[in-house]
């Protein structure tokens, strides 16, 4: 749509203006402050330069909870997009059951973030919970409190579980823009169902997939609540994410610099996704329209 | 995977193995997702002793103890008063700054827009983890700390960025020539908007509420952060079935289901929006 310029516009803009500078940029200018200043409390600041900088970038505990939450962020890639996609290819087109999965899909991605670890971590208790008490009849040894492994899968079949849901909605809305004559040309050309979902289908939903990637991407890899309460970020550090690592040390510890520093390079990173996300919808919109 | 080898020609001969491989598929899905759920209701309807006694399926000894403590506890049910009366304040505070701000961008290129656009949306994408100190440190020394407003507008920092994306996506799909038209017939900005523009995109301002309303009704780090006792919400109350006698696991399974069921309830009506929403209003 063809837009008419209008500056008088900004006064329709301020109030959004104004409240997202109040809950984000106050906010944010208070975690500039502390990244470069120490404190021995009394509200007494010295400026500190860029040691806290220096001092994040060589230590392990930040460097191991960024490829912890990397090679998270990756695993939950490589299930959930596949598995969304074939989902929404057997997802039925119309009627009754459209809706029926419809809304029984969309339920785990309505439920309080920690009340899907309560979930989980009855779920997969070996005394009280299905999956826990089944596994442990099979002669599985498995307890994610425990063991490094079983934690890890706990939280990753979680998250699947939780999330994997979106994928196959935007994937089946994407479908369901191909025009039925798309499919009667691949029809008369007897291309066979391969070739119809990679010629076809993938471009069609290309689009729509952008953003189901990176939105996973961004929401995994700022998860917080979900395995705090399954595994509290254990057995010791191994299943210590970003978020888990940042909130210890900010509220936990209250080790205001570190932590501030921390925000700022976990900011800028979410920044430079989010550009790539916005360059996205915007190709998207206008391949559109 | 079966109908993955099938050819179009094969698969229009025995229509009814198709059907059935889709529907094996979509039930196993379906199976996985809804066990886990299954499981806590189970739990919620039994006492604690057949829990921790022996292991059954369903319920033997069908019990709503659970949910009668909850929902004559004023401890427990507060808990839902709490995070209701700051969920609805922030997606009414959301909708109300979105609406005109979504039909500026809509309809007008002015100086800055698309960088606005675009902080905007980083804005949706921060992680609450980074906010979750400084939001305790602002709302304390401006005395709002443990209070419903206090929430709700930490909660506007991701959900009126979403409000803005979306709305902004149902009224492109609105022809400028409706605004026009009005203009020209001497409705002034604000009438039309309340009277023809507000009722042509009703649809997306549900959707964008129901949004609002999920995504502060399931987030716990800020509003438990910023909350302590007279405005805690359901899900930091949860936490205290933890006790020295062990856990209360039958209250706790209750408590969670009676988290479920507002999102079950409104999710027929978005349904077929739920994909629009989640892809901010760009699908």
């Amino acid at each position: 749509m063809e837009k008419t310029v209008n500056q008088k516009a900004w006064f329709l803009v301020l109030p959004v203006l104004i409240l997202v500078a109040f809950s984000a940029v106050i906010p944010l200018m208070t975690v500039v402050n502390y990244a470069f200043q120490d404190t021995f409390g009394n509200n007494q600041f010295f400026w500190a330069g860029l040691d806290w900088f220096d001092e994040l970038l060589h230590s392990d505990r930040m460097w191991d909870a960024l490829g912890r939450q990397i090679v998270f962020s990756a695993i939950i890639l490589a299930i959930e997009i596949p598995l969304g996609i074939f989902v929404a290819l057997n997802m039925p087109k119309k009627g009754f059951w459209a809706s029926f999965c419809l809304v029984l899909m969309s339920l785990p991605l309505l439920i309080p973030w920690n009340v899907v670890g309560t979930i989980w971590q009855i779920f997969g208790r070996v005394d009280i919970g299905l999956l826990g008490y089944t596994l442990d009849k099979l002669g599985i040894s498995y307890n994610y409190t425990q063991d490094f492994y079983a934690a890890w899968i706990t939280v990753i079949v979680m998250d699947v579980w939780h999330w994997t849901s979106l994928v196959a909605l935007l994937a089946y809305a994407g479908l369901q823009s191909i025009p039925d004559a798309y499919y009667q040309a691949a029809k008369i050309d007897q291309a066979s169902r391969w070739k119809v979902f990679r010629y076809i289908e993938l471009p069609k939903m290309m689009g729509v997939l952008m953003i189901a990637i990176l939105l996973r991407f961004m929401d995994s890899f700022m998860i917080y609540t979900e395995p705090f309460v399954v595994t509290g970020g254990g057995p010791g550090n191994a299943t210590t994410f970003l978020s888990i690592d940042l909130v210890k040390m900010a509220l936990g510890q209250f080790d205001l610099g570190p932590a501030a520093a921390f925000s700022l390079m976990y900011f800028l990173v979410i920044l430079l996704i989010s550009w790539v996300f916005y360059t996205v919808m915007t190709n998207l919109d206008k391949r559109e329209s | 995977m079966a109908d993955m080898t099938v050819n179009q020609s094969a698969a229009r001969s025995k229509p009814a193995v198709k059907v059935n491989t889709r529907a094996i598929v979509m039930g196993l899905y379906l199976l996985f997702l809804l066990l886990p759920i299954y499981w806590l209701l189970n739990m919620s309807l039994k006492t604690n002793a057949e829990i921790l006694g022996d292991f059954s399926l369903w319920p033997r000894d069908l019990t709503f103890q659970n949910y009668a403590t909850i929902l004559t506890d004023p401890s427990w049910y507060m808990g839902y008063v709490n995070s209701l009366i700051y969920v609805v304040m922030n997606t009414f505070i959301s909708i109300v700054v979105a609406l005109p701000a979504a039909y500026a961008f809509s309809r007008y290129s002015f100086m800055g827009d698309k960088h606005l656009f675009f902080w905007l949306l980083t804005n949706r994408m921060a992680p609450p983890a980074v906010f979750a100190l400084p939001f305790f440190q602002l709302y304390s020394s401006v005395g709002l700390f443990d209070t419903h407003i206090a929430v709700a507008l930490a909660h506007c920092l991701f959900n009126v960025p979403l409000a803005v994306w979306i709305l902004e996506g149902f009224m492109r799909g609105v022809p400028k020539e409706i605004d026009e038209t009005a203009y020209i017939d001497g409705y002034s900005f604000g009438r039309f908007f309340i009277k023809i523009f507000m009722p042509l995109i009703a649809s997306g301002v549900g959707v964008a509420a129901f949004f609002c309303f999920m995504f502060s009704w399931v987030e716990l780090l800020l509003s438990r952060t910023l909350t302590s006792v007279e405005a805690k919400p359901i899900a930091a109350t949860m936490t205290r079935t933890v006790s020295a006698s062990g856990m209360d696991w039958g209250v706790l399974a209750a408590a969670g289901v009676l988290t479920i069921v507002p999102g079950a309830l409104v999710i027929y009506f978005v349904r077929n929006y739920i994909a629009k929403g989640f892809a901010l209003g760009r699908v």
